[in-house]
């Protein structure tokens, strides 16, 4: 057969499949008739046996899902490791990984506690290796106490003396006087640069600072100064992927990033889920969980089926927002009075319910189980009924007599 | 209200079912209508020990002692449900638990004239606005209106009703509120707060998202005390006749106690401040008794000290009543005890000792059919298995067959009644072991009844529950209905999980010794005797001929393929790699090469490859176990693991496979060499560390000097030392090895474990850097301070063979502690994830259109997982494997 009459025989099945599977039985099918040909037949049987392996493969009513999702989800997890590794490819940086970060995503944590970003780059500058360092320089965020060698405060001179590096400022793109400006702008004195050296900047305090705690914060306002880059970006590196460079940063700031030309937006990378959401939208933010927990379970060496984790993802996000497994999210918003109670902060919950008179209509498991009831999910969930006019005479007696 | 006895069935029960639960404040009627007596006297009992009407202990609150038949309702101990009694307290005391939502009452109202403070108009808007959105049951919009609602009425200045001017509302906590006037800070009195709650009218609570009807907000403030039934404390007789009373009792005398004083101090006329003292008092002990965990007041305490438990104490947590008492039953008809492998069951059978399968029972309905036999049992009596325990009477009694003449028990016997038998071989059971993570720590088993004192059984089954023989314990649990005993066997037996949804692969497979055993039966250089080759099909129960032999001459001799083959489907193909040709030195790439590596079957025929984990073992998706289940249906791969899997051990057992010391020891030119090669790296670390020292070395980016210095220390002494190692041993090492066959097969072990035992251990890290805590500068006084040479932070140059020297088991002993606190930390850690995930997800199911929707029916997912396919019934995840379905049709 050739490909056209396939691909016009799985036409007409098409309703019997998935996209998905359609496309694949395509290519499949045509692999296979231009190695050894086959039959009309053939591919018919072929064709109604995926269909009915696909049908009987579906998902019955009324299944739990949620808690199989659950359950697949956390019971591998005891397997996990507790440690940090190192990120694989990316040996400098320590990034969260195994049950830690796993629990990060699962809370929806505003920041993770290892941001990192992957940063590709459009088609004229990723071959260009200076031209990349320009662009990690300027996305890079540089603190004067990145290019100072030396800091010193002399209190009864009220003089700041910060002696800047040289090999650093070249090496960050910061020129002394973009420093000067940044000192400057803090207002804490005149700021001078001395006359013997060219990279001795003073300033001259307007205030006494005689508090040592004062000096202290002196210190730090001075040296954390932001002089240029994009705030949250720690540290960059550049590592060569294939035939292109990429920029790793250590912090995120995915807004920022993408407005940089040379970025290539589109490939742009981060961990970081609340940004994603915000930038990107919900969707965005359902893949971002979707792989990050992916990612965290594949590199533990964790087998779990990639509709558990979609779930999951579509729980945390369909009210249109991110929300945190736990009760300050999903378990907080549940209809039911009974079910929140259970889970944590049990008196507060029955005190709100009381004074606003809730109603619990008993929908999920928890309340259910609480009265003794059937719960509503599974085999729980349908009843047989039996017509005492329809069963035989002979049986029926047998019923009667007991 | 009915109630249930265990002769119900499932649907009886289903014809009365609570639809809903109604949450609120009581009013000071509804407790004095539901109450059956006043407390008024501190005295619990009199000289004789009987509880003094009007006392905490009346007996009109309900029966608790044996024999006691209870006034009010005449039922007996067991039957009574207990009575409410009442406390009238002669001053108004705040309920703790309501403080936060008094003070928005008060904040959100005018003082004069009680109205909410927010404009005619707008408060009608927002009334109708509250009616649309309760219509379109929209809760949670509700609820944010509501809070609009307040934070505007609390921050308006003066009210616009009356235009009297609003004054600040100061709550103290935990139960004081103060007025904020220009000129003093006046305390709020309850009585006081309760009269301004009054009067809120009942439109303004609707808006403020109170209930008018089952909370008005004057209900906060308690006059009347509620006296919970003698039933929900009950006091406890101990041996020596001191009678020991409950927590709430105790603290419901010192209420009485203050009440009565501060009743008579009224009454008297007594100087207002000794009135407030006592009234703050008596504010002190309701509050305690309703939490004793509020901050701001000293904990309530027994007189030896003891923290007193209120009543938010015994709700909370997690032995609290939720979670402790209504969501975790307690149930009968479960045994538990320490289980042990019988590799002679069947996987989906379990072993129980016949002492308890004398206690646990089934009832058995007399029919026609079965009287003849259910009399034998009961003729058995409880003592001799099989028996039976108990006889119901279609009257409803019971007897006990322990006490009567059974005999007679067993010629009255009629249908319609009912035997509590012991079980029986072939009863279904459910087995459990926790920590129950997944479903499958409770699976169904056949009850095979068997001699001593364990549960048994199969090893195959050993995974799914994580249960292994060092003294773990199960439990086992008969069903009693017909319709759980259905399930259980329709959804719960063990070949129904195989394979698990999480991943759509079997978690049930060989493992250990059935690994080996398949290896030694599979291997090209077995050939068996006629003997060898019978005795092995007998132990899987094969009833056919034997095939033709594979040699014919000297003598006939079969491979343990042609045994295996046996037990295949003839249309079954398949074709995969063994876990043994992950090895590259043992790969195959074709048909027809020296190492047997390739896993060939076609039409039923095991050609080639030996059959290893990858090919039988567990946890191993898409093998040949698995593709035997997808296609010959879960029975069938109960029969394969049932009958192939034995002969796999009885190999095992007749080629005698074990493991010593010998198997490990190189020899003298390998121990040469491996230790020219940890001379030759621990040179290369001792000039990193000189290069260290004169500054020469290149940090790694992002590192500082010292980090990059470990970092390449520790590359050099673990990874590539052993790396080396392991080449220089493997050769040492040939597959006839049983350590070998264990660690090439998947069996146990890894070629990493042979170098530690063989080689050496290389450097011990602990936090993934090396050892350096301990004493200053060194880790143990044997060494300099400041030493930072490979053996002085935990290089181990000896394996397990030579054994350790004194320091490196301290090393070793170190790094080895750190994965105890791992598994400890890590236990916890993802033991709440889960449980928070079960939380928030198991309400999730799908609907008969396919899609997954919560309890209230809000859609989460359109289709389940995009294709709606179950992950179970899923191969390895996909929908259909088109490539089988290819192969299956064009071969």
């Amino acid at each position: 057969m050739s490909d056209e009459e396939i691909d016009a025989l799985l036409e007409e099945y098409k309703e019997l499949f998935t996209p998905q599977l359609k496309h694949e039985l395509s290519i499949k099918l045509k692999n296979a008739a231009r190695k050894r040909g086959v039959t009309r037949e053939d591919v018919i049987k072929i064709i109604e046996f995926a269909a009915k392996n696909y049908h009987q493969a579906l998902i019955d009513p009324g299944e739990a899902v949620g808690t199989i999702t659950a359950q697949s989800i956390g019971e591998p997890s005891t397997q996990m490791t507790l440690r940090v590794f190192h990120y694989a490819g990316v040996r400098e940086y320590n990034v969260t990984l195994g049950l830690p970060r796993l629990i990060e995503i699962v809370d929806a944590r505003k920041q993770p506690e290892t941001p990192i970003m992957e940063i590709y780059l459009s088609e004229d500058v990723k071959h260009d290796l200076e031209r990349v360092k320009a662009i990690a320089r300027q996305i890079e965020s540089t603190l004067v106490e990145n290019v100072t060698r030396e800091f010193t405060i002399d209190y009864t001179e009220g003089l700041v003396t910060v002696m800047l590096d040289p090999d650093m400022l070249q090496d960050k793109g910061v020129s002394v006087e973009q420093v000067v400006e940044v000192l400057k702008n803090l207002e804490v004195g005149e700021v001078e640069v001395s006359s013997e050296n060219p990279y001795e900047l003073r300033v001259l305090l307007s205030e006494e600072y005689l508090d040592p705690v004062k000096v202290e914060k002196l210190r730090t306002k001075i040296l954390q100064a932001h002089v240029k880059g994009l705030y949250g970006i720690k540290k960059t590196i550049i590592q060569r992927r294939g035939d292109e460079y990429v920029i790793i940063a250590e912090g995120s700031n995915l807004e920022e990033v993408m407005r940089i030309p040379g970025v290539d937006w589109r490939r742009i990378y981060t961990n970081n889920i609340h940004e994603v959401e915000k930038v990107l939208g919900i969707e965005a933010a359902r893949s971002a969980i979707i792989r990050e927990i992916k990612n965290t379970l594949d590199d533990q060496g964790l087998d779990v089926d990639i509709r558990h984790i979609m779930l999951l993802a579509d729980m945390m996000t369909w009210t249109g927002h991110v929300r945190q497994v736990g009760r300050m999210g999903i378990a907080g918003e549940k209809p039911s009075v009974l079910a929140k109670a259970t889970f944590e902060t049990t008196i507060q919950k029955l005190v709100e319910s009381a004074v606003s008179g809730e109603e619990d209509k008993l929908p999920s498991i928890t309340e259910n189980i609480i009265i003794g009831q059937i719960i509503p999910v599974g085999t729980g969930l349908v009843q047989v009924y039996m017509n005492p006019q329809l069963i035989k005479k002979g049986e029926s007696e047998l019923i009667d007599s007991r | 209200m009915k109630t249930y006895s265990k002769g119900d069935t499932l649907s009886n029960v289903l014809t009365t079912r609570v639809s809903r639960v109604k949450f609120g404040i009581m009013s000071p009627d509804e407790i004095r209508k539901m109450s059956v007596t006043t407390v008024v006297t501190t005295d619990v009992y009199d000289n004789d020990g009987l509880p003094i009407d009007g006392g905490v202990m009346d007996k009109r609150m309900g029966a608790i002692e044996p024999g006691e038949t209870c006034p009010i309702c005449g039922n007996t101990r067991d039957s009574c449900p207990g009575h409410f009694g009442h406390i009238e307290l002669a001053k108004p005391v705040v309920h703790v638990s309501f403080v936060k939502h008094i003070l928005v009452y008060l904040k959100t109202t005018c003082e004069s004239c009680g109205r909410i403070k927010i404009p005619e108009e707008e408060r009608q808007e927002y009334l109708k606005l509250l009616r649309d959105l309760e219509e379109l049951g929209l809760i949670y919009l509700k609820k944010r209106l509501h809070e609009y609602i307040r934070r505007k009425a609390a921050s308006t200045a003066a009210c616009p009703h009356c235009g009297a001017p609003s004054k600040k509302i100061k709550l103290e906590k935990p139960y004081s509120f103060y007025v904020q006037t220009e000129t003093e800070l006046r305390r709020l009195t309850p009585s006081e707060i309760r009269e301004r709650l009054e009067k809120i009218s009942d439109e303004d609570v609707a808006l403020l998202g109170g209930d008018p009807r089952d909370a008005r907000p004057e209900w906060m403030v308690l006059t009347v005390l509620p006296v919970p039934p003698r039933t929900a404390r009950p006091s406890i007789t101990l041996e020596t006749g001191i009678r020991s009373e409950d927590d709430l009792t105790h603290k419901l005398v010192d209420i009485v106690r203050v009440n009565n004083r501060l009743k008579e101090h009224v009454e008297s006329g007594a100087p207002r401040a000794i009135i407030e003292e006592e009234w703050e008092l008596l504010q002190y002990h309701v509050a305690t008794y309703i939490d004793n965990e509020v901050s701001g007041i000293p904990v309530a305490r027994h007189r030896s000290g003891k923290v007193l438990k209120g009543i938010a104490q015994r709700l909370k947590g997690k032995e609290g009543r939720f979670r402790g008492d209504l969501r975790g039953k307690r149930v009968d008809f479960s045994a538990r005890t320490v289980i042990s492998p019988d590799p002679s069951l069947g996987v989906n059978e379990v072993g129980v000792p016949e002492d308890i399968a004398k206690i646990l029972t089934i009832p058995e309905r007399v029919t026609p059919w079965n009287i003849e036999f259910l009399r034998k049992l009961v003729l058995n009596g409880p003592e001799k298995w099989p028996g039976a325990n108990y006889v119901t009477r279609p009257d409803g009694r019971k007897i006990s067959l322990k006490y009567v003449d059974r005999k007679a028990v067993a010629e009255s016997l009629e249908p319609g009644f009912i035997v509590e038998r012991h079980i029986l071989d072939g009863d279904i059971a459910l087995f459990n072991r926790q920590p129950s993570l997944h479903r499958i720590s409770v699976m169904a088993h056949v009850v095979r009844v068997l001699p001593y004192k364990t549960l048994r059984l199969n090893p195959l089954v050993c995974p799914p529950y994580n249960a292994d023989f060092d003294g773990d314990e199960m439990n086992l649990h008969i069903p009693q209905s017909e319709e759980a005993r259905a399930e259980a066997r329709l959804l719960m037996l063990v070949e129904k999980h195989i394979l698990t949804p999480r991943y759509g692969g079997p978690v049930i497979g060989g493992l250990q010794d059935y690994i080996s055993g398949a290896y030694l039966l599979t291997v090209k250089s077995t050939i068996l005797t006629k003997e060898k080759a019978a005795t092995l099909l007998a132990t899987t129960g094969y009833k056919g001929d034997l095939p033709e032999p594979a040699i014919l001459k000297p003598n006939e001799y079969w491979t343990g393929k042609q045994l295996v083959s046996l037990f295949l489907p003839r249309d079954f193909n398949y074709k995969r790699n063994s876990k043994l040709g992950s090895a590259s030195a043992l790969r195959c790439i074709d048909e027809d090469c020296p190492h047997d590596s390739l896993v060939i079957i076609k039409k039923g025929v095991l050609l080639e490859g030996v059959l290893d984990k990858a090919s039988i073992g567990r946890e191993e998706p898409e093998s040949l176990v698995h593709w035997l289940i997808k296609d010959y249906g879960e029975d069938f791969g109960r029969y394969f693991m049932d009958s192939v899997y034995k002969m796999f051990v009885r190999t095992c057992e007749m080629h005698g496979f074990t493991m010593s010391y010998d198997h490990l020891i190189v020899s003298k030119d390998a121990r040469l060499s491996i230790d020219k090669l940890i001379g030759e790296e621990l040179k290369e670390a001792e000039e990193l560390i000189q290069l260290y020292r004169e500054g020469k070395l290149t940090p790694r980016p992002g590192k500082t000097l010292e980090e990059s210095l470990e970092d390449e220390i520790i590359d050099t002494l673990s990874k590539k030392l052993l790396d080396k190692v392991a080449e220089v041993i493997t050769q040492y090492f040939k597959l006839s090895n049983p350590v070998v066959i264990m660690a090439r097969t998947g069996a146990r072990g890894n070629p990493v474990n042979l170098t530690q035992m063989s080689g050496l251990l290389g450097q011990q890290t602990v936090r993934g850097k090396r050892l350096v805590r301990g004493y200053q500068g060194r880790m143990l006084p044997h060494f300099k301070p400041g030493d930072i040479g490979a053996e002085a932070r935990g290089f181990i140059k000896s394996g397990f063979v030579d054994g350790l020297d004194p320091l490196e088991l301290f090393f070793h002993a170190a790094a080895g502690r750190e994965g105890l606190i791992d598994t400890a930390v890590r236990t916890s850690q993802s033991g709440y994830m889960q449980r928070r995930l079960i939380n928030a997800l198991q309400d999730l199911r799908v609907f008969y259109d396919g899609t997954v929707r919560t309890a209230s029916g809000e859609i989460v997912q359109l289709l389940y997982g995009e294709d709606g396919v179950d992950p179970m019934k899923s191969d390895h995840g996909k929908a259909v494997n088109v490539d089988r379905v290819i192969e299956k049709f064009l071969g």
